[in-house]
């Protein structure tokens, strides 16, 4: 069944089943995401494409279109709480955007530029978080994760292995990885995983490459993420 | 975790078949109809909430315990029935629920007003309210899950905020920032909890003004921290506690 919904008056085809994230990015309408990937089941948690569908707030990546619905996604309003909803991710880690290899390739960096976040302004909770360098291939730094459980379920659904997992609660919530010692270089895991491909942030980062492009004339150094979309599509380039 | 919806439990529910979820009090007054008929229900309470309510009073009275009221009662005839006096605030609904003042013990407990699920927690006057309400934000700290940003994130911000406030550092920027993380929490998250997890800091900001007024600065901004003792490990360090090694006035 094919029908028909509005995203900011503009008129959307939708097929059953679809979300309205599904139909959006069909139609190249950019809705801004961290833990969508369209390869993924929808997560839902970032909260970052909150749009409001017929006058209530939902997540564009779990919510079903339906015929006439009238999705408002680029008002001042929207791009307000998704400000807010992305200064509270830049406080609740260590995001240090000119010192960070993937600055300029980053989407939560590209997400806030889009969406005019200026400054973090909310107090920094600075939480104390390590770096694991112990992989050949990869590191990762946990002071970047925003928890979008994309290498989670990249690891878990493609890869089969579930090298990744989110352990504690509230605003404890963390990366662990699964081994005995916590370290990724005692896992299975590949620089071939998806797992390593999925990240949206600098907190896995594959080494001996560091600073390839220079800053200046990254993915999103050159056009707005509005344009190119997620930095996992661009893998390679 | 709630899992996401739709499906809700109407449709795909028990073994993801359609699903009614009620408690013993809808049982017992849907047995009441059954055997004596609807306007058994519908002879006590209001035309939009028919019947009666159980309510768990607890708190600052002489009679705490469980009441069954007609819908539609005060707060005021609430209070009297469990004999409560200089009563300063009820919590109604639980700590997600609502705080009112006694401006609104003239409102109704019912679906129409003030609805509740039961929860009636009474505090006299000689409670501190604000620290009432830390206590209550420090509960939803501890309750979110962690699945969301707003509600992950939302809970201890806003906490750490009310704190900053409530030691006399906060001014009127602080209260409108805890509105608009409470509004973006509110309209985004994930689940109900967080939907409703900054209500007491909103319901204190909104329904006791001066409570927070009080404590509030004159000035438009100040840090959320004191430049002058983050100096402090700095001096440990180098030995140092002359005057050329503090900041006047916190460095502000």
């Amino acid at each position: 069944m094919i029908g028909h919904f509005t995203i900011d008056g503009r008129r959307v085809q939708f097929k059953e089943g679809q979300t309205i994230m599904d139909a959006a990015m069909a139609e190249g309408i950019y809705i801004p995401h961290l833990c969508h990937n369209p390869e993924f089941a929808p997560h839902g948690s970032c909260r970052v494409c909150n749009v409001k569908a017929n006058g209530r707030h939902v997540a564009a990546c779990t919510a079903p279109a339906s015929e006439g619905l009238e999705v408002e996604n680029d008002t001042d309003e929207i791009r307000a709480e998704r400000r807010t909803l992305l200064q509270m991710l830049f406080v609740e880690g260590n995001h240090v955007c000119p010192a960070c290899e993937k600055s300029g390739a980053c989407q939560l960096q590209a997400v806030a530029y889009y969406c005019d976040m200026l400054a973090p302004e909310f107090t920094h909770l600075y939480p104390q978080r390590q770096v694991d360098a112990s992989h050949p291939d990869f590191m990762i730094d946990f002071n970047r994760c925003i928890l979008c459980e994309l290498c989670v379920r990249a690891s878990r659904d493609n890869d089969g292995k579930s090298v990744f997992a989110i352990a504690g609660r509230g605003i404890d919530a963390h990366l662990v990885i699964n081994a005995e010692s916590g370290k990724l270089g005692d896992t299975d895991f590949a620089a071939s995983d998806k797992a390593a491909h999925v990240c949206p942030v600098g907190a896995i980062l594959p080494k001996h490459k560091g600073y390839e492009v220079p800053i200046g004339k990254r993915l999103y150094d050159r056009k707005p993420i509005s344009m190119v979309g997620d930095v996992a599509d661009h893998e390679g380039e | 975790m709630p899992r996401i919806r739709p499906p809700f439990p109407v449709t795909h529910g028990y073994f993801g078949r359609p699903t009614v979820v009620n408690n013993v009090e809808t049982f017992i007054a849907a047995a009441g109809i059954a055997e004596n008929g609807p306007q058994w229900l519908q002879s006590r309470g209001t035309e939009a909430s028919a019947g009666t309510k159980l309510l768990s009073i607890s708190g600052d009275c002489g009679k705490p315990g469980i009441y069954e009221i007609p819908f539609g009662m005060t707060i005021a005839e609430v209070l009297e029935s469990c004999e409560a006096s200089d009563t300063q605030a009820v919590q109604v609904a639980g700590p997600a629920g609502i705080l009112l003042g006694p401006q609104d013990f003239g409102r109704r407990i019912a679906f129409e007003d003030v609805g509740t699920g039961g929860s009636f927690m009474v505090f006299d006057n000689s409670r501190d309210l604000v620290g009432v309400v830390r206590n209550f934000m420090d509960f939803f700290v501890h309750e979110s899950c962690g699945f969301c940003t707003p509600c992950r994130v939302g809970t201890t911000l806003i906490n750490k905020r009310l704190e900053k406030v409530a030691n006399g550092h906060g001014t009127t920027v602080d209260l409108e920032t805890i509105q608009r993380m409470a509004s973006v929490m509110r309209n985004t998250s994930h689940c109900g909890l967080g939907a409703t997890a900054s209500n007491p800091a909103v319901n204190l900001i909104e329904h006791f003004p001066t409570m927070l007024n009080d404590r509030l600065r004159h000035t438009s901004f100040e840090p959320a921290f004191d430049l002058d003792a983050a100096l402090e490990e700095s001096r440990a360090l180098t030995g140092r506690d002359d005057p050329g090694a503090h900041l006047q006035g916190g460095g502000v």
